[in-house]
C-alpha cells in the first residue's frame, strides 16, 4: 500500500445522497481477476450513454472541476461490499473521499488501498460544496498527522482510528500485523469452546 | 453482566485486543466465491503466504454463472475466466469447492446454512455483503472486502472495531399475506437506508420467533440494506430442528455439547443496546419499494411520498425521475415487464412454495417475463421432487438452475433499460438488474400475484 501523509488538491463535487457501489463500479466491470484498471469504468452509467459518449452533465466529464479529492453526499459506499469501487477510485486518481456520512464495509475497504475516507458535518460538506461551486480552482487540504481537512479559513478535525492511521501514514497493512501474531492465533485456537 | 448475544460470541471470538478499540477477531468459516476471491489468492501468493486454515474455507460460484445449460461451457469469456480462476485456486490451494454441476452448489448465502456450516455462536464471513444472512442462527456473520479475505486466508482472522448494538423488536401477530420480505422492508422503510450504520442488529420479539429459518434468513440477509454490519437472532428450538441431521452439523455426543453452548446464545434479561426500536406486526403490511434503495419502500396500497424528510430533494427527484414515477401517485395499475423471484434473499424452497401454491391453476400475464431461479441445487431438487416445475411450467413460469441470476446485472440474466420489474432479490439500485432496469423489491407473494396480473394490485384482495 501506498503511504498518506498530506493531500492538497482541487476537488470534484458531487453533492448525491446514498452514491452506492453499484454506481460507483457496476457488477459487469466485476470480471477481472486483478486490481488494476478499475478507474476506466468508474460512475460508468453516469459518465456514459449507451453508446460509449460521455454525458455532457457529468461531472467527471466537466473540465471545469478536476484534483484528487472527491466530495460526496452523505452515505457514501452503501451497498455492496466490492472492494473494486475503493479500486476504481483510487485507480482513478482519487486520494481522499470526503462526505458527512459513509457505508462501514467501504470505509474499510477504502481505508485498506490508502484511499481515505474523511467523514465531516453536515455544515462543512454544505460549505465546501457551495466553495467549489464558486472557485472550481479552490485548494483543498486533508492532513492526515492533524487530522485536520481545511480550505479557505475554514477547518475541521476528522476521525481515524489510531491503528489505521498507523498503517496509512507507513504505508503497512493488516496482513502484516496479523501473520507477525500467527502464535497468539494458534494458542486461541486451542482454547475455543466455539463449535 | 448482563449481555447481549452479539457480545457473548464477540468476546468468544477475540484473539486480542489493541489500542484504539480494535480487536483482532477470529473467524470460524469462511465462504469463498468467483467474484471477489481472485486479487485475494493473488495477494496471499504474492506474498509467498500459503491459506493458514484451509479446512474452515468453503467455495462455490454463484455471482457469474448461466442458469441456463449449466453442463455446457461457459459462454461469456470473461465470466468462464473467473470461474475457471476460482477452479484454478481451489485446486492449487486445496480448498473444498462446490463447482458447477455439484449437488452443493447454489448461492453462497443459500448453501452455507442448507450444509450445516452455518452455526449458532459461529464468526462466519465472506467477501460478500449478504453474508448477513447467517446470523439468522445466531451466527456473528458479516460481509468484508477483498483485502480482507486475503487478511483471513492468511491468518483465519480479521481486525475489527467492535460495532454498535442495536435491538429491533417485533411483537404481535403477523397479517395475512405478510412474510418476512415484508417485515425488513418495512424496518428499512423506517429506519433508512443508512440507520443501522456502525450496528449490529438483533432481532427480537414474538413475531420473529414465530418465523421459521428460512424466514429469519431473509431478515438478516436484508439488515445490510439499512447500513447494519450484520443482523442477528438468538438460536431456539426452531433454529436447533433446522440445523439438526444436516451434512456438515455436529453429530452424536458432539451435538449434545453443541445444543449445551447454544442454548446459552441469547440476550441476558437486562442486558443494554445502544439502540432500541420496536414495532407492532400488526402495522405491517405488504410492501413494494418504489425508489433506488431499499430505504423507499412504501405499502403497496399507499402512494409515494411527496418528499423524504431525510433525504435531500434534488437526490429524491434523481431516484423518482430514474424510475419514471411521480411523487404523489400510487403504484396499483402499473404493468410490470418482468418477474424475478431468486436470490439470496428469496429462492429457497419455502420462497418457491408460496410462489407455487399461488399460481397453481392460474396463468401469468402475457405481458410479463416471469423468471424462477432456486437458491441451491439442493432447493432445485426439493423442488422437482415436490412437483413444483411442474406447476411452475403450466402457470408460464421458467424453473432455472441455481445462482444470483437477475439479481445483479453481471450474469446473462438482466433486465432491459426502463422495463419495469417485480423482484424478490435485495437491492432496488439503479442499473442493479441491468444498465437502466427499472427494480421494485417485494415479497415472493407480491411478485407471483403480479405476475399473474401483469401489474401491480392490492394482493390482500387476491389472497382467498
Ligand atoms: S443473490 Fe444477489 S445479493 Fe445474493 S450473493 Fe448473489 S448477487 Fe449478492
Amino acid at each position: 500500500m501506498e503511504k498518506f501523509v498530506k493531500v492538497t488538491s482541487t476537488a470534484v463535487p458531487m453533492p448525491i445522497e446514498d452514491i452506492d457501489t453499484d454506481q460507483i463500479i457496476p457488477a459487469r466491470f466485476l470480471k477481472a481477476t486483478n486490481r488494476e484498471g478499475f478507474g476506466e469504468n468508474l460512475f460508468r452509467d453516469w459518465r456514459y450513454e449507451k453508446g460509449n459518449e460521455p454525458k455532457a452533465d457529468f461531472v467527471l466529464n466537466d473540465s471545469t472541476y478536476s484534483g484528487e479529492i472527491l466530495v460526496a453526499g452523505k452515505n457514501f459506499g452503501c451497498g455492496s461490499s466490492r472492494e473494486h469501487a475503493a479500486w476504481a477510485l483510487y485507480d482513478y486518481g482519487f486520494r481522499v473521499v470526503v462526505s458527512s456520512f459513509f457505508a462501514d464495509i467501504f470505509k474499510g475497504n477504502a481505508l485498506n488501498n490508502g484511499l481515505l475516507p474523511v467523514q465531516v458535518s453536515d455544515a462543512f460538506l454544505s460549505d465546501l460544496l457551495q466553495a467549489i461551486k464558486k472557485n472550481p480552482a479552490l485548494q483543498v487540504t486533508v492532513n492526515l498527522p492533524e487530522q485536520v481537512i481545511s480550505f479557505d479559513d475554514k477547518a475541521e478535525t476528522f476521525e481515524v482510528n489510531a491503528y489505521k492511521k498507523e498503517c496509512l501514514l507507513n504505508g503497512y497493512d493488516d496482513i502484516d500485523f496479523l501473520v507477525s501474531i500467527k502464535e497468539e492465533i494458534e494458542a486461541y485456537e486451542a482454547s475455543s469452546k466455539v463449535i | 453482566m448482563a449481555k447481549t448475544l452479539f457480545d457473548k460470541v464477540w468476546d468468544a471470538h477475540v484473539v486480542k485486543s489493541l489500542e484504539g478499540g480494535i480487536d483482532v477477531l477470529y473467524i470460524d468459516r469462511h465462504l469463498i466465491h468467483e467474484v471477489t476471491s481472485p486479487q485475494a489468492f493473488s495477494e496471499i501468493e504474492k506474498r509467498g503466504l500459503t491459506l493458514f486454515r484451509k479446512d474452515q474455507m468453503v467455495a462455490t460460484p454463484d455471482h457469474n454463472v448461466p442458469t441456463k445449460d449449466q453442463h455446457l461451457p461457459i459462454q461469456e469469456a470473461l465470466s468462464r475466466h473467473q470461474v475457471d480462476t476460482l477452479i484454478n485456486n481451489c485446486e492449487k490451494h486445496n480448498v473444498t469447492l462446490y463447482g458447477l454441476g455439484h449437488p452443493f452448489q447454489g448461492i453462497v448465502h443459500v448453501i452455507g446454512p442448507e450444509l450445516g456450516i452455518t452455526l449458532p455462536g459461529r464468526t462466519m464471513v465472506c467477501g460478500d455483503s449478504h453474508t448477513s444472512t447467517h446470523g439468522a442462527f445466531g451466527a456473528i456473520a458479516f460481509g468484508i472486502g477483498t483485502s480482507q479475505v486475503a487478511q483471513v486466508m492468511a491468518s483465519q482472522c480479521l481486525l475489527q472495531s467492535r460495532p454498535k448494538t442495536m435491538r429491533i423488536t417485533i411483537d404481535g401477530k403477523l397479517n395475512k399475506g405478510v412474510y418476512a420480505k415484508d417485515i425488513i422492508l418495512y424496518v428499512i422503510s423506517k429506519l433508512t437506508a443508512a440507520g443501522g450504520t456502525g450496528y449490529f442488529v438483533e432481532y427480537a420479539g414474538s413475531a420473529i420467533r414465530s418465523l421459521s429459518m428460512e424466514a429469519r434468513m431473509t431478515i438478516c440477509n436484508m439488515s445490510i440494506e439499512m447500513g447494519a454490519r450484520g443482523g442477528m437472532i438468538a438460536p431456539d428450538e426452531t433454529t436447533f430442528d433446522y440445523i439438526h441431521g444436516r451434512e456438515f452439523a455436529p453429530k452424536g455426543e458432539a451435538w449434545e455439547r453443541a445444543l449445551d453452548y447454544w442454548s446459552t446464545l441469547y440476550s441476558d434479561e437486562g442486558a443494554t443496546f445502544d439502540k432500541e426500536y420496536n414495532f407492532p406486526a400488526e402495522d405491517i403490511e405488504p410492501m413494494i419499494t418504489y425508489g433506488t434503495n431499499p430505504g423507499m419502500g412504501i405499502k403497496i396500497t399507499s402512494a409515494i411520498p411527496d418528499r423524504l424528510a431525510e433525504a435531500g430533494e434534488e437526490s429524491f427527484n434523481k431516484s423518482l425521475k430514474y424510475m419514471g414515477f411521480q411523487a404523489g401517485e400510487s403504484l396499483l395499475g402499473k404493468p410490470i415487464d418482468y418477474v424475478f423471484i431468486g436470490s439470496c434473499t428469496n429462492s429457497r424452497i419455502e420462497d418457491l412454495r408460496i410462489v407455487a401454491n399461488y399460481v397453481k391453476g392460474k396463468r401469468k400475464a402475457s405481458n410479463v417475463n416471469a423468471m424462477i431461479v432456486p437458491g441451491s441445487k439442493q432447493v432445485e431438487k426439493q423442488a422437482k421432487a415436490e412437483g413444483l416445475d411442474k406447476i411452475l411450467e403450466e402457470a408460464g413460469f421458467e424453473l432455472r438452475e441455481p445462482g444470483c441470476s437477475a439479481c445483479l446485472g453481471m450474469n446473462e440474466d438482466k433486465v432491459p433499460a426502463g422495463a419495469y420489474c417485480v423482484s424478490t432479490s435485495n437491492r432496488n439500485f439503479e442499473g442493479r438488474q441491468g444498465p437502466g432496469a427499472r427494480t421494485l423489491l417485494a415479497s415472493p407473494l407480491v411478485a407471483a400475484v403480479t405476475a399473474i396480473e401483469g401489474k401491480i394490485v392490492d394482493i390482500t384482495k387476491h389472497l382467498n
